[in-house]
């Protein structure tokens, strides 16, 4: 489990990126990060990791307060930044350095991705393309098994094959074992595979919710024109007419429209935390 | 798989499943692929797939076999027929039928072409 308890943080002067945020993820879960740029998806991650600190307040992984970075916090725990280093080296020398510091690594596994993803541990790092340089970190990731992974923006750079290989290999390692948290722009490429759904907007988290919990609560359709105007949360123009969210008040079941969901929170952020309280 | 834009994602895979038990593919009696089977070939998340294979089990199209996994029950033709029917009737047709208002289609029109449709088969 993951326990964030008024959390505070700022990069120095600037606004603060989060102000006395609670936030608690639990397992069997790949939950959806989704923000504007500047929301804090990155470092809400880093301060999960242990890359960044709380000014106050507390991130608790499994028990262990992330921000001590104990050696058995960190070999179940891994974090893929968005932008990321490579060491120029062959893709087996990496795994050679990295592996052995995660217990549960899986070697045969991390073979079975490349092999997915059609790269070879034989290839070095400064010969690959940026989205094969990725498949191959996003491979490591998933076969260092740990409990808590973390992921910012994994599709970006990525082919249309390989998103689908992605959502395939993440539906076979989302077990009730383990956390994924994925942050994304991209919510058209992992719509089917991100739940709950977390927004983050002005420095705290507007909305926690899977989408069974969305869907009973908001309804989301297509109409003609727009006229029942007291139950319209948001609306927007489309071809067929008005994209709509409304509250779901004829237990509808909609499918949840991830762009609207996300325009429909931050433009009503008190209607939609009332909502959901 | 094509998700379409106005139903539940969990409702859409019961639909598939229901398909491939009407179309036979998965006999009375079959062990139906596992959630996760069926989460990595439909790519969605496997918490949205166990809440379809719960929606099956309280219409009695498939039933549990403790640890085993998921089998097509002995009633599943006729529940599965009875479910896809109700969703077409409640969700189809009327669509159907603003269409063919719409294009001022009657009904002779229609008859014709459905024996057609029929023939052609």
């Amino acid at each position: 489990m993951i326990q964030i308890k008024n959390l505070s943080f700022d990069y120095g002067k600037r606004k603060p990126v989060f102000r006395n945020l609670d936030l608690t993820l639990t397992e069997g879960n790949v939950y959806g990060l989704l923000g504007r740029n500047g929301a804090g998806k990155s470092s809400l991650l880093r301060n999960m990791a242990g890359l960044l600190f709380p000014t106050s307040g507390t991130c608790i992984v499994n028990g262990h307060n992330a921000q001590d970075r104990l050696p058995v916090f960190l070999q179940d725990l891994y974090f893929l930044p968005e932008e990321f280093h490579t060491p120029p080296v062959k893709i087996k020398e990496f795994v050679d350095v990295y592996a052995p510091f995660y217990p549960n690594f899986s070697r045969k596994q991390f073979l079975e991705y490349l092999e997915e993803f059609q790269l070879s541990d034989n290839e070095k790092f400064t010969e690959l393309s940026l989205g094969q340089k990725k498949k191959a970190l996003i491979g490591f990731a998933l076969s260092t098994n740990t409990k808590v992974l973390l992921m910012d923006e994994p599709t970006n750079g990525l082919d249309i094959p390989s998103k689908s290989q992605f959502r395939k290999i993440i539906a076979s390692v989302a077990t009730d074992e383990r956390i994924i948290v994925i942050s994304t722009h991209q919510v058209r490429d992992l719509e089917s595979l991100i739940d709950p759904i977390i927004i983050l907007d002005n420095s705290e988290v507007l909305l926690n919710a899977t989408t069974e919990e969305i869907t009973e609560r908001l309804c989301f359709k297509t109409v003609s024109n727009v006229t029942e105007h007291d139950k319209v949360l948001y609306s927007e123009h489309s071809l067929r007419g008005f994209s709509i969210v409304t509250q779901n008040t004829d237990n509808e079941h909609s499918k949840a429209d991830l762009e609207l969901l996300f325009n429909a929170t931050l433009t009503n952020q008190a209607q939609i935390k009332q909502l959901f309280n | 798989m094509e998700f379409r834009d106005n139903k539940a994602i969990y409702l859409q895979i019961a639909e598939f499943i229901c398909e491939r038990i009407l179309l036979k593919q998965w006999a009375v009696g079959d062990k139906i692929p596992s959630v996760r089977e069926l989460a990595v070939q439909l790519e969605v998340n496997p918490n949205t797939v166990a809440r379809t294979v719960e929606f099956l089990q309280q219409k009695d199209i498939i039933f549990t076999k403790r640890g085993m996994g998921y089998f097509v029950s002995d009633e599943a033709i006729e529940k599965a027929t009875a479910f896809k029917k109700d969703d077409f009737l409640q969700n189809d047709l009327p669509l159907f039928f603003k269409n063919i208002q719409l294009l001022g289609i009657d009904f002779e029109e229609l008859r014709g072409r459905f024996g057609e449709f029929q023939e052609g088969k």
